[in-house]
């Protein structure tokens, strides 16, 4: 039972992370229906920008953990927006008018090139976060013993997430954001700048993507300038599971695809752990293919 | 251009390519037969993602599903490497088949990420040694020399003859498929599903033969890649390999058998070229991809459409 809790727990932990990235995904997917295959890479330069100013800013030095890597946090996530915002103005804006597979390949290219970019600066070994800047501390929950890193991943996950959920539901610009993932023409008719939801979700997108890096990066100890790659498959499988374009859905499919895999890695095969995901996205595909909450996504002819 | 220019260029490459290894030395002979074995892939992968224009980005899985069944064969029961050929090929193909069969249907971008899922899957059940046999993460090694005739086949300008040989045959036979009637429906269902379907084209049915001849050819490049190499190992099957082979078949021009020849020895040819730069060519790949698809989104060299000669109103009718 102790292994039970601890392997849900983790796997909250890690879902949690995977829900972060999928909502960037679904974002992208609602408004544009595009699949933003460098959004993963976005998400590891999160994880490297945050070692980058962790080490040399010495934050937590200055400003004590708490404050340090909240600072921290704002700086990454502000930092891979912009990198966002500018993916979208090179990469995606002039193929607006494209057929789809014009700006999936473009998607692509643009998700090898910022990744090649990253180990031309870094090099293609892993970065080791500093352990010595994080509280080893663990915390004592009805008996268990977990990591005290686990808990805050869990947490600021979680508060992100209804920050956004309120955001897209009860604000204007939220309003704004969904009426152009439902009809773009028809919202340009009352008003919306279409061209400015795009980029919002641009901005918001990669910055969740962003901060899930950094806390890879603080969970694990260390990054890889490929991470990204695994974490958008398995994140995309979250956005699908859930059902793509919609917001609640890519966190509850973030959520259980973590907890499923933990618990898959922990019974099943450790060797394998990386296969449970793409099944888990085949199968659902292939049995329910508007995920758990979702849209339509296969054509019926 | 115009046909007579077309046919000059294409027997002028035919020649050079049959007098090459006579001037090239050994290594630049096995750059060529790299060169080949991406053409075949590449040409392999065009039927699926050019012709049909089915997103496949897990071509990887059905070149390693060849070159595995071929070096299992071949070390295990001594096999002669050529003669698995055909057995690779339809182990490859049934498997595309049996993967394809549920997930055809779908739109073409989650269609391309099953593919990559797939691709991932097979990659993993190979380096964790799946029924024991594919030698986990060490792979396979010790194949067999293949033989042809009697002659062993060892030296890269003899298996510059083998490949170059198979991948004319292999432009052969395509160009042929791409007149007839098959090539015609998958292209036309590319461009247009529903009136496609409409003109009583049974669309899940080319879509899944694209599929199967598609992987079954990569299946056959795997033989050759595990005769040449003698050895083979997960890695070479990774997710980047389907990447290449993608972009061979984009860059080149989707369904044009010329743009993926052209593209093969641009992607693979030019990195060597400039190897001081190599850390960098997956870096310009991606740049490329993305530049292409504005500036040029039909490819280097587009395939054009189907042309049919009208030799004129017959004599005697009156218009």
């Amino acid at each position: 039972m102790e292994e039970f809790f601890q392997q849900l727990t983790n796997g909250l932990a890690v879902g949690g992370i995977y829900a972060l990235i999928a909502l960037g995904y679904t974002m992208v997917y609602g408004v544009l229906k595009l699949i933003n295959f460098a959004h993963g890479d976005l998400f590891t330069y999160g994880a490297y920008l945050g070692l980058t100013l962790l080490t040399s800013l010495a934050l937590t030095d200055r400003l004590g953990f708490a404050a340090g890597v909240l600072v921290l946090a704002l700086m990454v996530m502000g930092l891979v927006a912009v990198l966002g915002a500018i993916l979208e103005r090179a990469a995606y804006r002039p193929l607006r008018q494209s057929p789809r597979l014009s700006a999936v390949v473009s998607a692509l290219g643009a998700s090898i090139f910022l990744q090649n970019t990253l180990m031309l600066i870094y090099g293609a070994r892993f970065q080791v976060y500093p352990d010595n800047i994080l509280p080893a501390a663990t915390l004592n929950v009805f008996g268990l013993y977990l990591p005290l890193m686990r808990v805050l991943i869990v947490l600021a996950s979680v508060l992100m997430m209804v920050a956004l959920y309120l955001f897209i539901q009860k604000t204007k610009i939220g309003t704004a954001i969904r009426a152009a993932a439902i009809d773009q023409d028809a919202a340009r008719l009352m008003g919306i700048d279409v061209n400015r939801v795009i980029m919002l979700v641009f901005l918001v997108g990669p910055a969740l993507g962003g901060i899930a890096g950094l806390m890879v990066g603080l969970y694990y100890g260390q990054i890889n300038f490929t991470m990204g790659w695994v974490y958008g498959m398995k994140a995309f499988t979250a956005a699908i599971l859930g059902g793509i374009g919609n917001i609640p859905g890519a966190m509850v499919g973030g959520l259980l695809l973590g907890v499923v895999e933990a618990l898959g890695a922990a019974y099943i095969s450790i060797a394998w752990k990386d296969a449970i995901a793409f099944c888990v996205l085949i199968l659902i595909l292939i049995v329910r293919p508007t995920g758990l909450l979702g849209e339509r996504v296969a054509d019926k002819v | 251009m115009k046909p007579r220019l077309k046919w000059l260029g294409a027997g002028a490459f035919v020649a050079l390519m049959a007098v090459a290894p006579l001037f090239l030395n050994a290594y630049q002979v096995d750059v060529l037969n790299s060169i080949g074995l991406y053409a075949l892939l590449g040409l392999s992968l065009n039927l699926i993602l050019g012709e049909a224009g089915l997103f496949n980005m897990g071509h990887a899985a059905f070149y390693a599903m060849g070159a595995y069944t071929a070096a299992i064969l071949n070390t295990r029961y001594q096999i002669p490497i050529l003669w698995t050929l055909p057995l690779s090929g339809a182990v490859a193909g049934a498997f595309a088949l049996a993967v394809a069969r549920p997930v055809v249907h779908l739109r073409g971008d989650y269609l391309l990420i099953v593919t990559i899922g797939v691709g991932e899957i097979v990659r993993i059940a190979l380096v964790n040694d799946v029924f024991g046999i594919t030698g986990g993460a060490n792979g396979i090694f010790g194949i067999a020399r293949p033989r042809v005739f009697g002659y062993v086949i060892r030296r890269p300008d003899q298996f510059f003859y083998l490949i170059w040989g198979f991948v004319a045959l292999t432009i052969f036979l395509f160009l042929r498929l791409r007149k007839s009637r098959f090539g015609r429906a998958l292209n036309y269902l590319r461009e247009d599903e529903v009136a496609a379907e409409g003109s009583g084209i049974d669309t899940a049915y080319y879509k899944l033969a694209a599929f199967g001849l598609g992987a079954a050819w990569a299946g056959m490049a795997g033989t050759l890649f595990a005769a040449k190499m003698t050895i083979i190992s997960p890695e070479s099957f990774s997710f980047w390999e389907s990447v290449v082979l993608f972009m061979i078949v984009i860059l080149g021009g989707a369904g044009s058998i010329a743009g993926v020849l052209l593209a093969a020895f641009l992607v693979v040819g030019l990195p060597e070229l400039f190897r001081e730069l190599s850390g960098a060519r997956m870096l310009v790949f991606g740049l490329v991809m993305m530049v292409m698809m504005v500036v040029r989104p039909q490819g280097l060299l587009p395939a054009r459409g189907h042309r049919f000669s009208w030799a004129g109103p017959q004599k005697g009718v009156e218009r």
